[in-house]
């Protein structure tokens, strides 16, 4: 995947368009009753880890969990060879030192949230200082969350404004751009925020911080596909979709897994165009892979905690 | 001249995670009596075994975490409510087995309920021990809950078969997942009402409706269950499902004749602990 550049604020509104809510709500609806079964199943539950973001963005947290997260960010199975790494490992910037030696050249990406993260209401200056830390620590992909505050008061340029300067502090990481969605208060104002936060340069958007209680629903999941989709019709350019908070299991990744398929197509399967940011749904997807090889429901406890 | 009412007909439903729902899957089967056709019951599916096994283990702890006495309250409430639909209950009983005694097996019923119910916080004191040892220390036994009780009830007796081994599971602690008697189901379900009224914690307690054939083998080889009460498993399925119980070693618990703390302690681990004298 090649950096992004900015597109410049004119591409929002030639862009456009509004969301029809019912609309949306019955699409998401109906793509959610999707049954993916045995083969399919096995394959779905393999990617779905591949796109996962193994996160912790707790206080207690410290270098040492970081370490026994990283041994199962590259081996959520230690048992089990078959099953793959997963895409990175989503920290804060204080952790993102000890997380780049602990996953060294496993083909993990250290992600870090930065930007103030997750109110995002830190001056500016403070945001890019923090993100130009986690970058120089050696963290590969930058979580920023933008201001809602500002979009809800109509000042798209604002947005646009701290999404390219964020843009420009991670250099050559990518920027993964944090809607969170639930303060938006409408679709529209998703979508719109979905074409700001491309248009200034934005690497992947993403539903949550998983901070608020009203995290990722699936028409958000949905309306934000479409906006990428038709982003990527105007300007030719891919942005990624990454979809976080109250995640929990691999049923709710494989119905993602069917939105992103619908909306966006295969290419969009990937862990470089699709990202899901959880903890626990790890160690679910673990047990359903278990389930389905064995054919015998399996007991939570015999999965590694961190 | 009055207008005839219209019957109104109960839906016999699963009990799942203190709520009544009907099976993932949509099913149900036909249940008779002897005088023919009774109802249509649930027929459960693989995914409801396992949804009734996540909402049981999830309230287990919170079941153990109770005291001794309060549990004994909660099962207390469920004979009184036993009592209280005691009608019902013999209704139910004798539609299904056909049986003139049908009183008798549900006395008998909320009598064992009582009964153990009476045991909650006498099991670790009677069953319990200071145990004897050659050094400078107590040494302890008590028996603790053993978890998450799969229990197949015996086929025959609708009510009180169903009692004699969901009683000393939940008076022992355990959160339980029953399989209702196949051909007989609905007294079960009736009894599952009186929980739902009676305090018992969503999850502790529930009873899933369907075929044994279909249900049992998934429910034995379940790694999430602790213990297996095979009671209602004829001798020719016992070795099958025997062996699917190993693959995590469950408890396998057969019913002994009659009421006994030995049938409680059966769905309990004996736990014991050294303590320095003195110091």
């Amino acid at each position: 995947m090649t950096r992004a550049v900015s597109e410049g604020p004119g591409i929002v509104e030639r862009i456009g368009g509004s969301v029809d809510a019912v609309g949306v709500e019955q699409r998401a609806a109906a793509l959610g009753t999707r049954s993916i079964k045995k083969e399919a199943k096995l394959l779905g539950l393999d990617l779905a880890i591949r796109c996962c973001d193994l996160t912790t963005l707790e206080g207690a947290d410290s270098p040492g969990k970081i370490a026994q997260l990283a041994s199962k960010a590259i081996r959520p199975a230690p048992t089990d060879p078959s099953i793959p790494h997963v895409a990175a490992l989503c920290i804060y910037p204080r952790l993102v030192a000890p997380a780049v030696a602990a996953l060294g050249d496993s083909g993990v990406a250290v992600a870090s949230v930065a930007g103030g993260f997750p109110s995002g209401q830190a001056p500016l200056d403070h945001r890019l200082a923090e993100i130009e830390a986690a970058v120089s620590d050696g963290a590969g992909e930058i979580d920023i969350v933008i201001s809602r505050g500002a979009l809800l008061a109509g000042d798209q340029d604002a947005v646009y404004e701290e999404v390219s300067r964020a843009r420009e502090a991670c250099g050559s990481a990518h920027l993964k751009v944090i809607l969170e969605t639930g303060e938006l208060a409408s679709y529209d104002r998703i979508r719109c925020a979905s074409l700001v936060a491309m248009a200034a340069g934005a690497d992947f958007i993403k539903t949550s911080t998983g901070k608020i209680s009203l995290a990722s629903t699936h028409p958000t999941a949905v309306v934000m596909a479409e906006a990428i989709r038709d982003f990527a019709e105007a300007t030719s350019r891919a942005v990624g979709l990454k979809v976080a908070g109250g995640i929990k299991t691999a049923k709710e990744a494989l119905r993602y897994l069917v939105i992103v398929n619908e909306t966006l197509g295969e290419e969009w399967l990937d862990p470089d165009r699709f990202r899901i940011g959880a903890s626990s749904v790890l160690n679910d997807i673990l047990m359903q892979i278990d389930k389905q090889r064995s054919g015998v429901y399996s007991d939570p406890d015999r999965y590694t905690k961190d | 001249m009055a207008a005839e009412r219209l019957a109104v007909n109960k839906t016999y439903k699963l009990y799942l995670n203190g709520g009544f729902p009907r099976s993932e899957s949509g099913r149900s089967y036909e249940i008779t009596g002897p005088d023919g056709f009774l109802a249509n019951a649930v027929r459960a599916s693989r995914k409801d075994v396992r949804d009734a096994v996540t909402a049981a283990r999830a309230a287990s702890s919170k079941w153990a975490g109770l005291t001794a006495y309060n549990r004994g309250q909660i099962l207390y409430r469920v004979a009184e409510m036993m009592e209280a639909r005691s009608a019902e209950l013999v209704d139910e009983v004798s539609r299904a087995e056909g049986i003139e005694e049908a009183g008798r097996q549900v006395d008998e019923a909320i009598d064992s309920w009582v009964w153990y119910a009476g045991w909650t916080d006498k099991i670790a004191q009677v069953m319990g021990s200071l145990n004897p040892v050659a050094g400078p220390y107590f040494n302890l036994t008590a028996p603790e809950p053993i978890g998450v009780a799969g229990i197949i009830a015996p086929g025959e007796s609708s009510l009180a078969g169903v009692v004699a081994r969901l009683a000393p599971a939940l008076c022992a602690g355990n959160a339980v997942v029953v399989l209702a008697s196949e051909s007989h189901p609905l007294p079960a379900i009736a009894l599952s009402e009186c929980f739902a009224t009676a305090d018992v914690p969503p999850g502790v307690a529930n009873v899933l409706t369907g075929h044994r054939d279909e249900l049992a083998p998934v429910l034995a080889a379940h790694l999430d269950v602790d213990a297996l009460d095979v009671t209602g498993v004829g001798e020719d399925k016992l070795g099958e499902i025997e062996e699917a119980a190993a693959g995590n070693v469950k408890r396998v618990i057969r019913a002994g004749p009659g009421r006994s703390p030995y049938e409680v302690t059966a769905f309990m681990e004996m736990k014991t602990v050294w303590h320095p004298k003195g110091a």
